[in-house]
């Protein structure tokens, strides 16, 4: 009953058709700082999609989005939104749906009058307004907060009227800086699913910020990995994770146990002292940093573990190990691992069926070469 | 019996000040009050001879128009003011502090005097309105004139309190208004202003009660014939010597301004003497 009443107030836009597109070419912004915050960033957003802005803190998240709402002004490059160039046009003719990071609810409104406020500046009758008020406020669990004023609200609280602010006027792209970032994990989750089915029901092109990686997985069509003003690869999440192109997005997203492989050669890595380092073509990154310099990566699912040399399958990859700490995760358990004469921290899964092992242990790890990446370093 | 003697040394340090408050401010005032109710006899004589006496009612309507003439113009003259020193520079912010503070740091005579030149027949004023083509513009000696000068001293009043409410805006809301929709007028008349309120309340009621009570600038700049309140009480106590009558008018006017700190109050937000405002709707949380 309760999805019904939303459902009504969204259904109109999704007749209305997709969202919006959102080109950025060579857009850079210099802030006169050691390196430009935004530094040639070029990115194609497709009508309708869900993409997210995902990087470390920092890393020109928010810049960009403030450069395709109209806060600020490029130092180089093009943003154009269906097309057409929006250099010259300001913030309030770009009709994006916007959300602040720091919220930015007007403190001389109540709730209500804040999630009315776009309404109002977009001359909607009273009625539609109270009524698309009401829907949006129990979609965001505010029902009967209308009257309060921020300062009475919750961090957590005053995020969601930012959200149903932003997303009450259904508009055709919609910004979204860290909408979930102050809210505890029940209420997040929750919320990602209503974020994820108004992007469904209303067909706007959203552009999510966020720098958890795991939201960034689950909501996102696509994710564009932010790394100190650029771009570090852009993809769908299953994309990034399994096939990174370089030694920060196999970090970021995901743990990874990691062989730096330095100036070398791949091939000249042969085995020695019982290691081995099998390549396989296809699981090389095309990206042309890679023969510069490069480093193994394997996810600690894709890593078997085993007592000895022995036990190690021919053709797989393998380096010696010592049990540094075991995580019991429920299903299974982590052991935190010092890899190779280097002692390289590591990871690896393993469940009790397969063996128990305790701290200081010197075991071996293995993975098929298939399941491992190699990426520029 | 520890916790009266606590109460007791939290309050010791305000002795010294109430009891100069009580010997200079509420005692003379009392004996004001009591004076105009009891001289020449126990009657309200001296409050409906104000209604009466056909001066009075007259010069506290034009010492009130007057007193509002400067409080708009310090207004319309003071936010943009107010609103430039938030948004320049710390050093620029510095200059234009001074500039507001300059009547401030003058002696009260040679400012007054400052004006009767510059105003007066002949003076640069009037040569200004002559390249103008407006002949022998009379300023000296007129309404117009005080409340030019008095505007001069209000200034800093009316920019101080709005200085430190505009100060304390966050500019991102401003963003957040043009992104959802608003053009920068609009934005400003929807989310600035009424955030400025309280500073705007706080200017308007020190300007306006300020104003009431000036007596220097009109003595000097204004007409006998266009006198103000002060110069009216003055004329009571120092000439004619009719101490209740002066101080029943000097009671009204208390009165008065004692009525429009309270609505202020009300509606804008608390306004304290040296025009610090803290705004009555919650500032938004970080
Ligand atoms: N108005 C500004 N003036 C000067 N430098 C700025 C300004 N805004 C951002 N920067 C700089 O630009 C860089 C990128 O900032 P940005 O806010 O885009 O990061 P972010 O990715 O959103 O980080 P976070 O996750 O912490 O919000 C930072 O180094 C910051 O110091
Ligand atoms: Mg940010």
């Amino acid at each position: 009953m309760t999805r019904e009443t939303t459902v009504k107030a969204t259904e109109p836009s999704s007749g209305t058709g997709l969202g919006t597109e959102i080109r950025l070419a060579g857009v850079t912004k210099d802030y006169g700082l050691a390196s430009p915050a935004v530094d040639d960033i070029s990115l194609t957003i497709e009508p309708g999609e869900f993409m997210t802005l995902l990087g470390p803190s920092g890393s020109g998240k928010t810049t960009t989005l403030n450069l395709v709402a109209g806060f600020e002004t490029l130092t180089a490059g093009t943003i154009s939104l269906n097309g057409a160039d929006v250099g010259n046009v300001p913030p309030h003719r770009r009709n994006l749906g916007m959300l602040f990071q720091n919220y930015a609810l007007f403190p001389h409104m109540s709730v209500a009058q804040n999630v009315a406020y776009p309404l109002r500046e977009r001359k909607a009758g009273k009625e539609e307004i109270a009524r698309k008020v009401a829907d949006v406020l129990e979609l965001v669990q505010l029902t009967g907060r209308d009257g309060d004023y921020p300062s009475q609200l919750s961090g957590g609280q005053q995020q969601r009227v930012a959200l149903a602010r932003a997303i009450v006027f259904e508009p055709k792209a919609l910004l979204l800086d860290e909408p979930l970032g102050a809210l505890d994990r029940n209420l997040r989750s929750a919320l990602q699913v209503e974020i994820r089915r108004i992007h469904r029901e209303v067909g706007s092109t959203f552009v999510f910020v966020t720098h958890d990686q795991e939201e960034a997985m689950n909501l996102s069509d696509r994710i564009a990995l932010f790394n100190n003003g650029h771009i570090e690869q852009i993809g769908t999440p299953q994309q990034l994770y399994t096939e990174p192109e370089t030694l920060f997005t196999a970090r970021f997203l995901g743990d990874s146990n990691v062989f730096e492989l330095g100036q070398a050669a791949l091939d000249e890595k042969v085995a020695q002292d019982g290691e081995s380092w099998i390549v396989e073509p296809g699981t090389v990154a095309a990206h042309p940093g890679v023969r510069a310099s490069s480093a193994i990566v394997v996810r600690p699912e894709d890593v078997e573990v085993a007592g000895s040399r022995d036990a190690v399958p021919s053709g797989a990859n393998a380096v010696r190990a010592t049990v540094r700490d075991v995580e019991y995760m429920g299903s299974y358990r982590t052991l935190l691992l010092a890899m190779g004469a280097g002692g390289l921290p590591g990871r690896a899964r393993t469940s009790a069926l397969r063996g128990e092992y305790a701290i200081g242990d010197t075991v071996v790890i293995w993975w098929w070469p298939r399941a491992q990446r190699i990426v520029a370093a | 019996m520890s916790s009266v003697n606590i109460k007791w040394s939290r309050w010791f340090p305000l002795v010294p000040a109430l009891a100069l408050l009580t010997g200079i401010l509420l005692v003379p005032l009392g004996k004001t009050l009591v004076d105009s109710v009891s001289t020449p006899a126990w009657t309200l004589k001296n409050y409906s001879n104000l209604f009466t006496d056909g001066v009075t009612m007259t010069v506290l309507g034009r010492t009130a128009l007057t007193a509002a003439t400067v409080t708009a113009i310090a207004l319309l003259l003071g936010y943009p003011y107010a609103y430039l020193m938030t948004r320049v520079g710390p050093r620029a912010r510095g200059i234009l502090l001074v500039i507001v503070l300059i009547p401030f740091w003058t002696s009260v005579m040679a400012r007054n005097f400052a004006w009767v030149i510059i105003l007066q027949d002949g003076g640069p004023v009037q040569s200004l309105f002559e390249l103008l083509g407006a002949d022998h513009v009379v300023l000296y000696g007129t309404t117009a004139g005080v409340t030019i000068a008095m505007t001069q001293v209000m200034l800093p009043f009316m920019v101080l309190p709005l200085f430190s409410t505009l100060g304390s805006i966050d500019r991102r809301l401003l963003l957040a208004a043009r992104g959802l929709g608003s053009s920068p007028t609009a934005a400003f008349w929807k989310v600035f202003w009424p955030l400025s309120r309280g500073g705007v309340m706080a200017g308007v009621v020190l300007v306006f009660t300020l104003s009431l009570g000036f007596y220097v600038t009109p003595a000097l700049l204004g007409s006998p014939q266009e006198s103000l309140v002060a110069q009216l009480l003055a004329q009571r106590t120092t000439l004619l010597l009719d101490f209740p009558a002066a101080g029943a008018l000097g009671i009204v006017v208390l009165i008065v301004t004692l009525v429009l700190v309270a609505w202020a109050n009300r509606v804008g937000g608390t306004v304290s003497a040296i025009g610090v405002v803290a705004t009555s709707r919650p500032k938004d949380r970080p």
